[in-house]
């Protein structure tokens, strides 16, 4: 397994975001960002470094160990 | 014309599910879970699909329409985290395990794992229950939206009951295979013409800025959470997404995949898919308070999305959107229809001994027929329902999410028991119907007014029930530990009888 990212700073990125998702700060704010209101921009954004997280996630930290050896038959 | 592109495209979904079975392999494990062979694309729209429901697009729009864009951070971008994190740490362990015993069903797994079979037949009892309220969501976002993109030429009965039709047609005919390629037409379907009904509207407002300003102008509060949702309120909300650890049909389709490195792809994109089906979702709900229904005068919150189509889109176009709308819908309610299917099969008329009496052909029919019923009586039920889509589906949500504490001590926790079990599952009962009969009557879906929910309190007492009676009951046997924990890669292989046996459908 590649070493760049520890495991256990992936799982800390995890609860970061979760902290992170409750954005209090922007709670009342009306500007528009791009068109959109700040506090749905915020969140959108939010779903796009999810994904990078988890890229990091599946690359960094997979359970290589759940894996069964297949018994033949072509994937779909 | 827009009557005729909608049975165009239930045409195509009945074909696509018709040309599938060709590949069906002729065997048990291939109608339920195509002999676990999907790859990372198939996964990726079935599980996407399976989770898109009405309430992520008729729901989401109908709930914007009167709370503003709160409702994406409430579920979407919070789904989009909690459900991926969940496949990795639950979806994956349970994949393993599936192929290594042979498991077609979370009962079975259940059953196994606690050598209890009091457990896996309350929990069958009790998942049954729970999908009642979630498939009925579905059938009555079918019925609205087909009412409503012909203004009114198809009944809201008449076009709930095409829809439960068309999508019994070719689950019951082909099975998971079916479902899946079904699932993936529709997906491709609903997020390319949701794109194109985003883009249509918006243009007609004159971008999106110009549709915000608008917003802005008569609606403020809509851009903002302000009261509407409350701190505490988003921080619970953040539970509801758990739920997908004990979806049935979650379940089922983690076992299509065909390795545990399949997962990989699900994983990155299942957030970048929610918010591209929710923000057009959203946003069209918000704008529609300002623009064409304003103060208020939806007929229903849950037509928001149809209706902006209908005035916006009129002709051949709307029943293409109308299509993805349906798509949407579809291809949840059909997983949902084969995970009760299977169940039932698997775990009472073949568990239960019904086998020895019975054929196989017989058993596929028991569960068509078992199908069946539960689809009429929720029929029956949409029918008179008439309530949020949203606050129902949230509903749904809440019992399954508070069961999440027996699947997670099942696949991480050695000491938990039966009892344990036991104590968690009907503590959720207990709890779900409480709040339930006490706040659903009055249209409250939070417990007093700092917007905690339900989910949160049912959720930690059944997590408690489950530690509790676990650590004061007898640990599980060494030979079931040495099954389900055994890391040397040894584990022992016992493919149940059921797994490779011929199925005639």
């Amino acid at each position: 397994m590649k070493k760049t990212f520890p495991k256990w700073a992936l799982y800390l990125g995890l609860i970061v975001l979760y902290v992170l998702h409750n954005d209090l700060w922007l709670w009342n704010d009306p500007t528009l960002v791009l068109g959109l209101p700040v506090g749905l921009m915020y969140h959108f954004g939010f779903s796009i470094v999810t994904a990078v997280v988890m890229l990091l996630l599946v690359t960094y930290a997979w359970p290589k160990h759940l894996e069964v050896e297949d018994e033949g038959g072509r994937e779909q | 014309m827009t009557m005729t592109v909608i049975f165009v495209y239930l045409a195509l979904v009945l074909a696509v599910g018709t040309l599938s079975h060709k590949l069906f392999r002729g065997t048990g494990e291939d109608y339920f879970v195509a002999s676990r062979s999907f790859g990372p694309f198939l996964l990726l729209m079935s599980l996407f699909g399976a989770n898109m429901t009405a309430f992520a697009i008729l729901g989401a729009s109908g709930e914007a329409y009167h709370e503003g864009i709160g409702v994406f951070a409430l579920m979407a971008s919070s789904s989009g985290l909690i459900i991926p994190t969940v496949f990795y740490f639950i979806g994956t362990r349970v994949w393993s395990l599936g192929k290594r015993h042979g498991y077609l069903t979370q009962i079975q797994y259940i059953r196994q794992r606690w050598d209890s079979d009091g457990v896996g037949l309350l929990l069958f009892f009790v998942i049954s229950a729970l999908m009642i309220p979630y498939i009925l969501v579905g059938l009555m976002g079918s019925g609205i939206t087909l009412n409503q993109i012909t203004n009114g030429q198809l009944p809201v009965w008449l076009g709930g009951l095409i829809v439960c039709a068309v999508t019994l047609a070719y689950v019951t005919y082909g099975g998971m295979r079916s479902t899946v390629w079904v699932n993936t037409f529709q997906v491709l379907i609903f997020m390319t013409f949701g794109l194109a009904a985003f883009i249509v509207i918006f243009r007609k407002l004159g971008g999106v800025e110009n549709g915000m300003m608008m917003v802005a102008e008569k609606h403020p509060e809509l851009l903002i959470r302000g009261d509407k949702i409350k701190p505490l309120q988003l921080l619970s909300y953040t539970c509801i997404p758990l739920s997908v650890g004990m979806f049935p049909h979650m379940f089922l389709h983690w076992l299509t995949a065909k390795r545990a490195s399949t997962f990989r792809y699900t994983l990155v994109f299942y957030p970048l898919c929610i918010a591209a089906v929710w923000l057009p979702s959203v946003l069209l709900g918000v704008i529609s308070s300002s623009i064409d229904f304003p103060d208020g005068k939806m007929p229903a919150a849950n037509v928001a999305l149809v209706k902006m189509i209908s005035v916006h889109a009129p002709g051949i176009l709307a029943g293409f959107l109308a299509a993805g709308v349906l798509s949407a819908i579809m291809n949840s309610v059909d997983s949902q229809v084969l995970a009760i299917s299977t169940m039932f099969t698997q775990d009472i008329v073949r568990h239960y001994g019904l086998h020895e009496k019975i054929s196989e052909k017989q058993q596929v029919w028991f569960g068509r027929l078992f199908v069946v019923v539960i689809i009429a009586a929720t029929y029956l039920l949409s029918l008179f329902v008439n309530r949020s889509i949203f606050n129902i589906s949230v509903w749904a949500f809440t019992g399954f999410a508070a069961m999440f504490p027996i699947v997670v001590a099942a696949v991480f926790w050695k000491r938990s028991t039966k009892y344990g079990a036991y104590a968690s599952i009907l503590s959720v009962v207990v709890l779900w119907l409480y709040f339930f009969l006490t706040l659903f009557p009055k249209k409250e879906e939070t417990i007093g007014d700092a917007g905690l929910m339900p989910v949160v309190i049912i959720l930690a007492v059944s997590a408690a029930a489950m530690v509790i009676g676990s650590l004061l009951t007898q640990p599980p046997a060494p030979a079931t530990l040495e099954k389900f924990f055994a890391t040397d890669g040894h584990v022992a292989s016992d493919k149940m009888s059921t797994e490779r046996k011929k199925v005639r459908v």
